[in-house]
């Protein structure tokens, strides 16, 4: 592989897994479908997360609060008006009457996380560390507490459903965007910059760059991704909830980036596909699947390993699956 | 509306959250590292106290003492100690703990399913006697006691014993403590094992006034404590646990002045005003004026 031709490796591996993913679904029954659509989902929401976290070594709890604004919004104008004024007569003028089609509502997500995230950063930026990992939580709790209660912005407690669904390839399509986006940002001058502080804050720091404005730069660009993948996430399961942004899945998709490895971008799709394809796997096996054998799992163990195998993974390879590298074709000595 | 109930109410919370605060605090100290699975210890603890149940309260006690130090000490040994020698990240670390909590959960789960099991243990505590209008509930005189002792029992350990000099070596410098004598092993072992203790004795105390066990009840618990744990300052014991005091203080004196149509909305406030305090003083509420941030994680 000639050297120039390096950086278009790197993308096409994280792309091409999941243009594979997209089509192996086609060929697997409707709930398997489902299960690799779930994946496809998770990998566009852990780049998200990977273009923060990854790239600046702090941690954030509160990513899901710009997914689940992007969802919530995403979700909410590409239902019919009449549906809405029925099932949520407290909406926002704004949010009832919109109407429009599943690819620009995504767009939109990706545009109102991006805004919350750089609203939220503007403060919380100046923090880094177990500090800045609290203040994010947070967030997500303010937001988590705000959406369950609050009829103006979403359904509230109850769950909404009926939200259009989008296929497999417009998921991959747009987690293929993530990822195009999230490298393009690495291998930028603000990237690079912000990966400097991650390896040296002092360094980076009498380098004359400026932590607080590089970590905002990502942390805006990483909630607009968020955002978008909230998007994908709610027209992907067809519903929305104020549960499915909060603690379930900030910790898996944390768990996932760092399994995965957090400091590639094929860290984060692997982490992302690899955790998705267990559990969808272990799913099938606690009703019976066929591998050489019949295997059955007894109901429960499908939680247990994959816990044990997400910390298992972490104690024999704490720079995660990857390693921390980019995907390529090149075999390098460990 | 009564003053003087809302504080009752605020402090035993606050004393609950401060006693989880240090448990959290002291290995963080030694390790720095946040044990997320801390929660599971005291969810361990309540289910050993829901399965004694027709056994006399002191000894389900001592079983819950037993069984959740050997948690404890199981969670350094198989998944902590494994991780600390590799020299992995703190995000690593954390996750790390994620995942044990996760697995715990699901065990839980598995073996004692998801609607919870009743603890019985000290129910007596849940009676109240009155003072000027105010009715304070024995568990709230118990907790408060508890707390202090156990949090000055920690100091005195700490600041009087020579295990405790050992792990105060270590909680400063642990590079420099092991080359000067300090056995690395055995004071990370000793600090699980009282942190294991002070679990165990949140599960009981917990339990009085929240008698059903579930799989994630320790969830809640270790977040509010952690957010605590860090609003006061990471650095030093007592600040972590004034931080964690000062949350529960605060979540219990909102929860009985806010009015019923907007209490819906009390985390909001008090994540609010996390928000508030850690972008003031980064370094905690209680941190000392002009200290440095703690860079970690």
């Amino acid at each position: 592989m000639r050297r120039s031709l390096e950086p278009a490796v790197q993308l096409l591996g994280p792309v091409l897994a999941l243009v594979a993913t997209a089509a192996v679904a086609g060929g697997l029954s409707t709930t398997q479908q489902l299960e690799f659509e779930n994946a496809l989902v998770m990998a566009a929401i852990v780049v998200a997360l990977y273009v923060f976290v990854g790239n600046s070594g702090v941690i954030s709890f509160g990513h899901m609060s710009f997914a689940a604004v992007g969802g919530y919004l995403s979700g909410l104008i590409t239902l019919d008006p009449q549906t809405k004024s029925f099932t949520m007569p407290g909406l926002f003028p704004f949010l009832e009457h919109a109407h429009i089609g599943v690819v620009p509502s995504l767009a939109l997500a990706a545009a109102a996380g991006g805004v919350f995230a750089l609203v939220v950063g503007l403060p919380l930026m100046r923090l880094s560390g177990l500090p800045a990992g609290i203040a994010t939580f947070a967030v997500l709790g303010i937001t988590y507490n705000v959406l369950y209660y609050w009829g103006k912005v979403g359904p509230g407690a109850q769950t909404l459903s009926d939200i259009p669904e989008v296929g497999r390839w417009t998921l991959a399509g747009a987690g293929a965007i993530a990822c195009a986006c999230a490298f393009a940002y690495q291998r930028s001058r603000f990237g690079r910059q912000l990966r400097a502080t991650r390896e040296d804050p002092a360094a980076a720091r009498a380098s004359g760059i400026d932590v607080y404005r590089q970590r905002l730069v990502a942390f805006t660009l990483s909630g607009a991704l968020a955002g978008l993948g909230g998007g994908l996430y709610v027209h992907q399961l067809g519903l929305i909830t104020p549960d499915q942004f909060y603690l379930d899945l900030t910790f898996v998709t944390l768990a996932m980036l760092v399994v995965g490895g957090a400091g590639s971008l094929w860290g984060a799709v692997v982490g992302a596909l690899s955790i998705s394809a267990l559990n969808s796997f272990l799913g099938d096996a606690e009703n019976t699947v066929h591998v050489g054998f019949r295997l059955t799992l007894p109901n429960g163990t499908r939680l247990v390993t994959i816990g044990a195998v997400m910390a298992l993974v972490l104690i024999l390879r704490p720079a995660g699956l990857t390693r921390g590298r980019e995907f390529s074709l090149r075999r390098r000595r460990a | 509306m009564n003053w003087g109930q809302a504080i009752a109410d605020a402090v035993a919370l606050g004393s609950l959250y401060g006693l989880v605060a240090v448990g959290i605090g002291l290995v963080f100290g030694v390790m720095r590292l946040i044990n997320f699975a801390y929660g599971e210890l005291i969810t361990a603890g309540g289910y050993v106290l829901a399965y004694t149940g027709g056994w006399p309260p002191a000894l389900a006690i001592a079983a819950c003492v037993a069984a959740v130090i050997a948690l404890a000490l199981l969670q350094e040994r198989v998944a902590f100690r494994a991780l600390r020698r590799m020299g992995a990240s703190p995000a690593t670390m954390l996750v790390a703990t994620f995942a044990v909590s996760f697995l715990l959960q699901a065990i839980y789960l598995i073996a004692f399913g998801s609607r919870g099991q009743i603890v019985g243990t000290l129910g007596s505590l849940n009676t109240a006697f009155t003072i000027h209008g105010v009715d304070i509930r024995w568990i709230v005189v118990a907790t408060v006691v508890t707390g202090a002792f156990l949090l000055g029992a920690t100091a005195a350990l700490l600041n009087r014993t020579n295990i405790g000099l050992h792990i105060r070596a270590a909680a400063t410098d642990f590079r420099t403590a092991r080359i000067l004598g300090v056995r690395a092993n055995r004071v990370i072992g000793f600090s699980f094992v009282v942190a294991g203790f002070l679990a165990a004795a949140v599960s009981v105390l917990y339990t009085v006034s929240n008698p059903l066990v579930q799989p994630q009840m320790g969830v809640p618990i270790t977040i509010f404590a952690l957010v605590g744990v860090v609003v006061g300052g990471l650095d030093r014991l007592w600040s972590a646990a004034l931080g964690a005091f000062a949350v529960g203080f605060v979540y219990g004196m909102c929860g009985d002045l806010l009015s019923s149509q907007s209490s819906v909305y009390l985390p909001s406030v008090v994540y609010g005003l996390v928000i508030v305090v850690l972008v003031l003083r980064p370094a905690g509420l209680f941190a000392p004026l002009r200290a440095r941030m703690v860079e970690r994680v």
